[in-house]
């Protein structure tokens, strides 16, 4: 039996934002894309999505945030994500993410913010060239 | 320490990143998946291992966070493994039983696993009963399996786990007819969740009906129980059950169910083994590329070219 290796996404919804179509789309065309894209819903902590990411030993992590809160939270996301040691895993994110704000947000360690309308294909395509190499 | 010694430490260990990473390993089937299952097998056969299956939308994911909660009252520890289909078209899956376990992935005394069945049949992953190892070995007290609910044929799931729930939920159509079609036989509980909803109790006769049928002697009789999984009502008996399945388990049937168990797995892993090592050396031989033409071209069946390969196979092996 051969190696058979397949990408892991984990698809996050951080904070009270209960805007989930956007986060649907992406881990629906990231599937239809051939990974393994795990969704956890709604209302997720700091805590719980870097939690997750541990347990389930994801390649990525993608979150979707269109509350305006991305500043109070995505520090805490990628704090805990230290601290666990998940420095390996490629986050990015996606939503009402301003402008001006995506500077500060890469600073943190997301790899890449794509707003309302990105074609999902770029997406895909994004995932594909940035999947970490592991062992 | 190898690195595959390091790891398999780190399972024993209840490291959580070590956990995560051996699945990942025996899941991806890498190369020292091997090393890694069999340096932590003597350590496994310590935790209760539950199925919990029945058709999608039931509220298995849903039931097994109460469940979890109710273990974790009780001072257990426990692992989970979530089973969801892969698409045979684009090889990729949706995971989403996490999303009913949410508040149980903080607890440092649960670890949860999503899984893809990557097309492997019977409702689980090829990896799941490995996985389960990991779990077993790592320390969990218990550890549940939820099944991918597709219905009907979902019967690998008894060679994995100890107990098996079957679990059903009122309105779900044509349901009780997939019972009697297979996975009658391997319930170890019967459990109708959605109690909540009228026409629950004619759901539980239902069932009861079909296994009146079935009067054969046997130690243990399936019960029929009812749960509200939104509230957990019903949970603490479903347990009681559980509990009192694996105590009968361990007084005796235990022996004969874990040598069967064992049968299948060393049937299994034969079968692996010999269709690789032997697929190996026929493709090496090049008579294998030329039957494969011949059975495009209709010039000989599969059978008899299986037949033809396998006889050369075989004595090249006696030589
Ligand atoms: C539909 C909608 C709703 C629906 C949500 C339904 C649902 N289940 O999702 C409802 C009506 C419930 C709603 C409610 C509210 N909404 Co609203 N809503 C919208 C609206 C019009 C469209 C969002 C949408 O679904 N787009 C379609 C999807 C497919 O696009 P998307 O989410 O942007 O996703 C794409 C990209 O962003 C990206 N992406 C998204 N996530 C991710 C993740 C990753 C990893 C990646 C790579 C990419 C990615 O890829 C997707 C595909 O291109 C937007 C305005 C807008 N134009 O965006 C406002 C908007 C998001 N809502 C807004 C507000 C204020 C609210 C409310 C607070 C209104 C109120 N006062 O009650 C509530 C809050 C509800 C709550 N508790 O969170 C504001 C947010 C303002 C802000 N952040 O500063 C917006 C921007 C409207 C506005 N201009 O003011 N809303
Ligand atoms: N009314 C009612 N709904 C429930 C109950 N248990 C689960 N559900 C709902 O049934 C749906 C499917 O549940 P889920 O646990 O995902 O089912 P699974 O596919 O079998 O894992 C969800 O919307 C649940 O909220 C219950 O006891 N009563
Ligand atoms: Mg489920």
């Amino acid at each position: 039996m051969q190696t058979e290796r397949k990408i892991r996404v984990l698809i996050a919804k951080p904070g009270l934002d209960s805007h989930d179509r956007g986060a649907k789309v992406v881990a629906r065309a990231l599937r239809d894309a051939g990974m393994e894209v795990i969704y956890t819903g709604l209302r997720q902590t700091p805590e719980q999505i870097a939690e997750t990411a541990l347990q389930e030993d994801v390649d990525v992590i993608g979150l979707s945030i269109l509350s305006g809160a991305h500043k109070t939270l995505f520090p805490r996301i990628m704090d805990l994500l230290k601290k666990k040691g998940l420095t390996d895993v490629t986050v990015f994110a996606g939503g009402i993410i301003p402008e001006e704000d995506v500077e500060e947000m890469k600073k943190l360690g997301i790899k890449e913010v794509f707003g309302p309308g990105t074609p999902t294909e770029r997406i895909i395509k994004y995932v594909l060239e940035n999947v970490p190499k592991r062992t | 320490m190898t690195k595959v010694e390091e790891l398999a430490q780190g399972v024993l260990s209840g490291e959580i990143r070590s956990i995560a990473r051996a699945i990942t390993v025996i899941e991806n089937n890498a190369p020292e998946a091997k090393k890694l299952v069999s340096s932590i097998y003597p350590h496994t056969g310590k935790a209760h291992i539950i199925g919990f299956t029945g058709a999608g939308g039931a509220g298995k994911s849903t039931l097994i966070e109460k469940i979890v909660r109710e273990y974790r009252r009780n001072g257990k520890t426990v692992g989970v493994v979530a089973v969801d289909p892969t698409s045979p078209f684009t090889g990729g899956a949706f995971l989403g039983d996490r999303i009913r376990m949410q508040e149980l992935s903080t607890d440092p005394g649960v670890f949860i696993r999503s899984m893809a069945s990557r097309n492997y049949p019977g409702g689980i992953a090829r990896a799941t009963k490995d996985a389960v190892k990991v779990l077993d070995a790592a320390g969990k007290d218990i550890v549940i399996v939820e099944t991918v609910g597709a219905g009907q044929s979902e019967v690998e799931i008894i060679k994995v786990a100890q107990t098996v729930v079957v679990v059903h939920a009122p309105g779900l159509g044509d349901e009780i007819q997939a019972i009697k079609a297979g996975i009658m036989e391997i319930a170890d509980i019967f459990v109708v969740n959605k109690a909540d909803r009228e026409n629950a109790n004619k759901t539980v006769m239902d069932i009861q009906a079909i296994l009146q049928l079935n009067n054969k002697e046997t130690a243990w009789k399936p019960p029929v129980l009812k749960t509200v999984a939104l509230t957990g009502e019903g949970v603490p008996q479903l347990i009681e059950k559980i509990e009192e399945h694996r105590l009968l388990l361990e007084k005796g049937l235990k022996h004969k169910g874990s040598r069967e168990k064992a049968e299948a797995e060393l049937i299994e892993a034969i079968k692996e083994k010999v269709v690789s090592s032997v697929l190996e050396g026929l493709r090496k031989e090049g008579e294998f590329e030329q039957l494969v033409g011949e059975i495009v071209e209709r010039e000989i069946d599969p059978a008899s070219a299986a037949e033809k390969l396998l006889k050369k196979a075989l004595k090249d092996a006696e030589a």
